[in-house]
């Protein structure tokens, strides 16, 4: 079996999908014959036509708007913002009508669509390019909001998030599109969206994520690991519904939690988290909540993004904060 | 000098403000003469339900209404050319299309009372139409989607979308019309200008001559027509969805007319408007020009209008009674449409907001 990455994991699940249910379309700009500006949806447009595989003019309010129509009408639309940092003009059509189009109908008409954007820093882009707003969608009911951090996580989340029957809005953090392979198989099979993963048990610390920051968090976790700290790591995933239990469950066992997110950190999602744990666990807790993110400015352009996205050394040094005081 | 390409907009229309025929050729559905009774019969309905609401909400029990008086002949005329298998996607205000599409008047009660159940229509066609769309212009891009999808499943069905003066500023109008444009598709858009936007008159919003022109520019057949005369809006929807329904592209329709109302019972228009000028737009409404034809035309009078008038009363008072009879929903309604299922989380929610209803 192939090795593929994680962009090569998002095409596999979209021609998955495609091929087994006619209702999945692809709409954006550039993701015909060019195959999306990542490479996404290469291919796509031979096996299944111009119609299914679909170039948009260039109004990111059309290809939202659009897809809520198509939505509406019993297709399952997979729309494409080429970069996070161009979805604003979409938030009205997925506030507005994707997100509460079931309420309003008292479901009778419902918005079963997928908007996937590339998201997040690291990569040495443009202004624009490099943001990171998952909390801007995460206040919204009706929606979920996903974020992959592996090639199986990709495939099996963005299959789960094009079969729900609401809408997902799929952040692919496209600093780890291309980091490492791993095999996936091509088996139509879905993750849950309704829960989180641990990805390393621990006892000392529980360090929660999601997104590109999962890697750092691993390395974290080995670093830490070396001075006979045992550190679980969660990817959260499914941000919103968010599956508090897991994480509950997690820092009962730990006393300790840092979360790690690359957003900026006033109102990010990881305050949601920090607070849920000080209504839920706080006599749990051995030691403050930390939180290793973003800083509260526009992630600098390239020369400085590295000191603004959350690095190993720094949730190592949070990790071990929570450690020295109890 | 060359030119690289040249355009005209044709303005239709058929009966002039009197009710006189200043075009020989009718259109077939206008030989009918019982089915334009039943057209007359609906713009009456539709006033009366109108009334009634705006009596509703004087009397606390609606919430802020958006009233459609004036614009009967444009919204009846939308509805009716329709067929039962194109999707309409409105603004907020075109019952007189909704009623002929099965809307009862006691679901748009309900949702102008305040109980997202009067979006659930339960009549065909209306129940595979869009909900009324408060953010302005947002509904267009709805039925480009909507007829993308027919597109691609090769239907012959046409979305239809309304739009309001004021709404044809907005980037989600443009978009809808551009992509209908580029990709071919089956979408009647119709500008229903009634020359103002809340306070803000026609002229502010464009410095085009005509709105329909805006069609130009996505590559669709344009139009405007008189908005006030149900032939002429029948009849330029009829010839626009044949057009999209036989692969033949979308239409930009212009209904000229004017709304005789406060933009809602939220509005006080003397604050911004000539009395002069809505008086003048009075003597042009589109009731009495079609009775004033009808009449000529030995098929109506004024026992017939009596009798229907009351009929009217009768059907509304019906539809006012069934309105206020409803019950609240239970407050569990309002997380149990959010998604299909009740996510785990939110459901601790609803049960701490359905554990204080018992308290
Ligand atoms: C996006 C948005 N902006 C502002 C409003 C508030 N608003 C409601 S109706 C209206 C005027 C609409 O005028 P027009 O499009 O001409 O339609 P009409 O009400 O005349 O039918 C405005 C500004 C809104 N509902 N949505
Ligand atoms: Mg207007």
């Amino acid at each position: 079996m192939a090795q593929i990455t994680l962009i090569e994991a998002v095409t596999q699940a979209l021609a998955y999908e495609m091929a087994h249910d006619d209702s999945v379309v692809v709409l954006g700009e550039d993701v015909g014959v060019n195959g999306g500006v990542f490479r996404a949806t290469v291919g796509l447009q031979e096996k299944f036509g111009p119609l299914r595989v679909l170039d948009t003019p260039l109004d990111e309010t059309t290809i939202a708007g659009v897809t809520v129509g198509l939505a509406t009408q019993g297709m399952k639309p997979v729309a494409e913002a080429q970069f996070e940092g161009f979805i604003y003009p979409m938030m009205e059509q997925i506030a507005c009508h994707a997100a509460r189009m079931r309420t309003r109908t008292r479901g009778r008409l419902t918005v079963p669509a997928v908007f996937r954007a590339p998201w997040g820093g690291g990569i040495r882009a443009p202004e624009h390019h490099s943001e990171a707003n998952e909390h801007l969608f995460t206040n919204i009911p009706g929606l979920r909001v996903v974020l992959p951090s592996s090639p199986a996580r990709a495939y099996g989340l963005l299959l789960a998030a094009i079969r729900d029957p609401d809408p997902v809005v799929f952040f692919e953090p496209k600093r780890i599109y291309r980091q490492y392979k791993e095999e996936v198989p091509d088996d139509g099979e879905a993750l849950p969206l309704d829960v989180c993963f641990v990805l390393r048990d621990g006892t000392d610390v529980t360090l929660v994520t999601w997104g590109a920051q999962v890697k750092e968090c691993l390395e974290a976790a080995d670093a830490l690991a070396e001075e006979g700290i045992s550190a679980e790591v969660i990817d959260v995933a499914t941000l919103t519904p968010l599956d508090f239990d897991t994480i509950a469950e997690s820092v009962t066992k730990t006393g300790r939690c840092v979360i790690v997110h690359e957003a900026p950190k006033t109102a990010g999602f990881g305050a949601e988290i920090a607070a849920r744990l000080a209504e839920e666990c706080l006599y749990e807790l051995l030691a403050p909540v930390e939180r290793v993110t973003g800083y509260d400015v526009h992630i600098p352009l390239f020369r400085l993004e590295m000191k603004y996205l959350p690095s190993v050394q720094r949730v190592v040094d949070a990790a071990k904060r929570t450690l020295a005081v109890s | 000098m060359s030119i690289a390409a040249k355009f005209e907009i044709e303005y239709l229309q058929y009966l002039d403000a009197e009710g006189q025929q200043v075009r020989d050729a009718l259109p077939e559905f206008a030989k009918n003469l019982e089915h334009m009774v039943e057209l007359y019969k609906l713009m009456i309905s539709t006033r009366v339900f109108d009334a009634k609401s705006v009596a509703m909400q004087r009397t606390g029990k609606l919430g802020t209404y958006a009233s459609c008086l004036g614009h009967e002949a444009a919204h009846v005329g939308i509805g009716s050319a329709m067929k039962p298998e194109d999707v309409l996607a409105l603004s907020y205000r075109e019952y007189g299309a909704q009623l002929y599409r099965g809307v009862q008047p006691r679901e748009v009660y309900m949702y102008w009372g305040g109980d997202e159940r009067g979006n659930d229509y339960q009549n065909e066609p209306a129940r595979h139409d869009f909900a009324w769309s408060v953010p302005i212009g947002t509904q267009c891009l709805h039925a480009a989607g909507s007829a993308l999808a027919f597109k691609i499943r090769n239907e012959p069905r046409v979305a239809v979308c309304c739009i309001g003066d004021g709404g044809s500023s907005k980037g989600d109008f443009y978009g809808a019309i551009n992509i209908a444009g580029a990709q071919n598709l089956p979408l009647v858009a119709v500008i229903v200008n009634n020359q103002w936007a809340i306070s803000v008159p026609r002229k502010i919003q464009s410095g085009a001559p005509t709105l329909a022109q805006k069609g130009l520019a996505a590559g669709l057949y344009c139009i405007q027509v008189d908005g006030n005369d149900i032939i002429a809006v029948r009849k330029a929807m009829e010839d626009a969805l044949e057009r999209a329904r036989s692969g033949q592209g979308g239409s930009v329709i212009e209904a000229v007319t004017y709304r005789l109302s406060d933009h809602t019972t939220a509005d006080d228009a003397r604050r911004y408007r000539d009395e002069a000028e809505v008086k003048e737009a009075w003597a042009k409404e589109p009731v009495k020009r079609l009775r004033a034809w009808l009449v000529a035309k030995g098929v109506w009078d004024d026992a017939r209008e009596e009798a229907w008038k009351a009929e009217c009363d009768e059907w509304m008072d019906n539809e006012v009674n069934a309105y206020l009879q409803t019950r609240s929903q239970p407050v569990t309604a309002m997380f149990d449409y959010t998604y299909a299922e009740v996510p785990a989380d939110l459901a601790k929610q609803r049960d701490y907001a359905l554990s204080l209803e018992s308290k």
